[in-house]
């Protein structure tokens, strides 16, 4: 005997639509523009990374990875995501909280200021640090009287990079932050729980979702930035260049297959940011990327 | 733990005196109401009282030892928040042991221990058997217990609830309420709790605190401030009023000067006075003709075991409200737009504003 579900009763001639809903041929145009533009503009590009990289076979395209130019861009660029990402996360975590939590004279400055490198270009930030620490800059000589180099060496790279994912976790927590209120840290803190305690037990939980979620992606800008990076980098082969870098020289020296290559692993760490995203959305809940920011 | 407030102010940056120099005295193992309009500053008073917010000004005492510069941790008060803030990624169990299990080393009890004192206070706010759900798996009621059994747990100097039946509908209120005053008059803390709820208040507590606008208006038994309120305001809050300006001339008092016709005489001296009587304290004067205040029936209605007219008297913004027995007299025949006259049996006379 076959078990089947009653067909659901439908009146006849009754539109069972909720008054946003478009007309059948417009949601279909709709849909379909949306899908011809994620087609042309992400889809394509990113299979086109792929076939590219691997359009001379396998071989070449370890060798291409494994060329020690390669390996040293691929360690500068873990270098940099390690330092400056921690940094990000200490002080997305003080400027969130202090926002989040207290009331303060500055504070809408404060706000503005976070979202500053999103608005500056890429470029006029490492131009800052160019302008600040280079030869001729402002602590130029000082710098060069104490045998320092940060520009065109790897600190120039990581201020650089900490400048452009400045906002990133700080954007995340606020709203979460804001959302949640200081009641759970106040009854911690009634119940004799010391400020460390209260922060590890009672916030650091709240809050994890969203702050894994703008370390993820903290770390994503960080790996990925060219702009910043290409203005203080100096472009020397195997100290300064991270892995966005190296593909435009190997691009530039006409090198299409090993560029290829290496900006294939920069597209699977999107990808692995993206399915990492998609999971944290889901476990995050509502909390999670309430800031509606990249 | 007897608690003194000694002329608390707090002013928020900006804005008038959230607490304007209030006094009182929280006896030891009383059950204190504080009970005032949205804004008066109850909250704060509390939080002020448990150390989450430094006054401007004023000290509080803990049993005569001045606690203005002890901090929240050292206060060990039990605060129970208006939505409970329980944490969300704990269960029930470890939410109740909070306490304990954040106490400095030394005096931290072992883990087996922690679990049986959580055990015996969930047994005591009736939650046997969800230890192990989360906050979220809870009713509003469940988590308000949840919550008094955190508070509990740390043994605290004072219980201080802060609208503890704020969140919950009527009926789970009422439970809850009487559920509350057993579990005072079986645990002996003292406790202070905060309501803008005037039944509750009266019903619940030993004494009621009234606030108004950051000041302390009254401090007594439930009967006292129902029965001999200190200010016009106490009155008019406990249950509503009808507000009448007359003046007092010779022990007789006169409103638009008409006198008014009130049970017996007026003992207060000559001057000008608000005159308030509640609703059921004022009678239709059965012959219509005959001494009384005058005026027109607005609306007239009828209510459970009480009859509600409306009544507009010339000169006054808002018309007088009357509640009448069912099995009064001669209110069968009322017609709204028909003229009637009231006397007052009850009242009270405040100085005039
Ligand atoms: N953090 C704050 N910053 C500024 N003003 C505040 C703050 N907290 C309270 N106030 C002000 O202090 C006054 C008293 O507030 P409070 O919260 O104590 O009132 P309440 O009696 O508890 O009222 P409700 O019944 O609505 O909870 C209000 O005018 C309020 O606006
Ligand atoms: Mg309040």
């Amino acid at each position: 005997m076959r078990l089947s579900a009653p067909p659901h009763p439908t009146t006849p001639g009754l539109r069972r639509v909720s008054p946003v809903t478009e007309r059948p041929a417009t949601r279909w145009l709709l849909v379909v523009t949306a899908l011809v533009f994620l087609l042309f503009f992400l889809l394509m590009p990113l299979a086109a990374v792929f076939v590219e990289a691997l359009r001379m076979g396998i071989g070449p395209y370890f060798a291409a990875l494994v060329d020690p130019d390669a390996i040293a861009a691929i360690k500068l660029t873990l270098l940099v995501a390690a330092i400056s990402v921690p940094l990000n996360l200490i002080f997305g975590l003080c400027a969130a909280w202090s926002i989040a939590k207290f009331q303060f004279k500055g504070k809408s400055l404060l706000v503005t200021l976070i979202d500053l490198p999103f608005s500056v270009s890429p470029v006029i930030a490492g131009l800052i640090y160019v302008l600040l620490f280079g030869s001729s800059g402002w602590f130029g000589p000082w710098l060069a009287g104490h045998d320092i180099q940060i520009v065109f060496a790897v600190p120039g790279i990581v201020l650089a990079t900490i400048f452009v994912t400045l906002p990133f976790v700080a954007r995340e927590l606020i709203p979460v932050m804001q959302q949640s209120g200081t009641d759970d840290e106040e009854a911690a803190l009634s119940l004799g729980a010391s400020g460390w305690r209260t922060f590890l037990k009672v916030t650091l939980p709240n809050i994890k979702w969203g702050l894994l979620y703008g370390v993820l992606l903290c770390n994503a800008r960080a790996m990925g930035e060219f702009g910043a990076v290409s203005v203080v980098s100096g472009h020397i082969r195997s100290f300064t260049n991270t892995m966005p870098l190296h593909v435009e020289i190997l691009y530039n020296e006409y090198n299409f297959a090993a560029a290829f290559a290496v900006a294939s692993l920069l597209a699977v760490l999107a990808l692995v940011t993206l399915v990492l995203k998609t999971c944290l959305e889901a476990r995050g809940g509502p909390g999670v990327s309430s800031s509606g920011r990249p | 733990m007897e608690i003194q407030v000694h002329d608390i102010r707090k002013t928020f940056d900006g804005t008038a005196a959230a607490l304007d120099g209030i006094s009182l005295t929280i006896r030891s193992g009383e059950l204190l109401a504080l009970l005032g309009p949205s804004g008066s500053g109850k909250t704060t008073l509390l939080r002020v009282i448990a150390g989450l917010e430094f006054p401007t000004g004023g000290s509080v005492l803990f049993d005569g030892d001045d606690a203005s510069h002890r901090t929240v941790q050292e206060r060990n008060v039990g605060f129970v928040f208006q939505h409970y803030a329980l944490f969300r990624h704990m269960t029930v169990l470890d939410n109740v042991g909070f306490g304990l299990a954040a106490r400095p080393r030394a005096n931290r009890p072992a883990k087996a221990e922690i679990r049986r004192r959580a055990e015996e206070l969930l047994a005591l706010v009736q939650l046997q058997g969800l230890e192990h759900r989360s906050p979220a798996q809870l009713s509003g009621g469940q988590r308000q217990r949840v919550a008094l059994a955190r508070a509990l747990a740390i043994e605290p100097t004072v219980l201080l609830l802060d609208e503890p039946f704020g969140a919950l509908d009527a009926k789970v209120r009422k439970d809850l309420r009487r559920w509350l005053r057993q579990l005072h008059d079986r645990t002996g803390h003292t406790t202070v709790f905060v309501t803008h709820d005037q039944e509750e208040a009266l019903e619940l507590s030993d004494r009621v605190a009234i606030i108004n606008q950051g000041r302390l208006e009254q401090i007594g038994t439930p009967s006292e401030a129902y029965l001999r309120p200190e200010s016009a305001f106490v009155f008019d809050f406990l249950g509503s009023t009808n507000v009448l300006p007359v003046e007092v001339r010779d022990g007789r008092a006169f409103f638009a000067g008409c006198p008014v016709p009130v049970a017996d005489g007026i003992e207060a001296g000559d001057g000008h006075y608000t005159l308030q009587a509640r609703p059921c304290d004022m009678m239709l004067a059965v012959d219509r003709q005959g001494p009384g205040l005058g005026g027109i029936a607005e609306m007239v209605r009828v209510s459970l075991g009480r009859v509600r007219v409306d009544m507009k008297v010339g000169g006054l913004a808002r018309p007088i409200e009357l509640e009448l027995p069912m099995k009064g007299e001669g209110w069968r025949e009322l017609q709204p737009g028909q003229s009637l006259r009231v006397r007052i049996d009850r009242y009270h006379l405040f100085a005039a504003p």
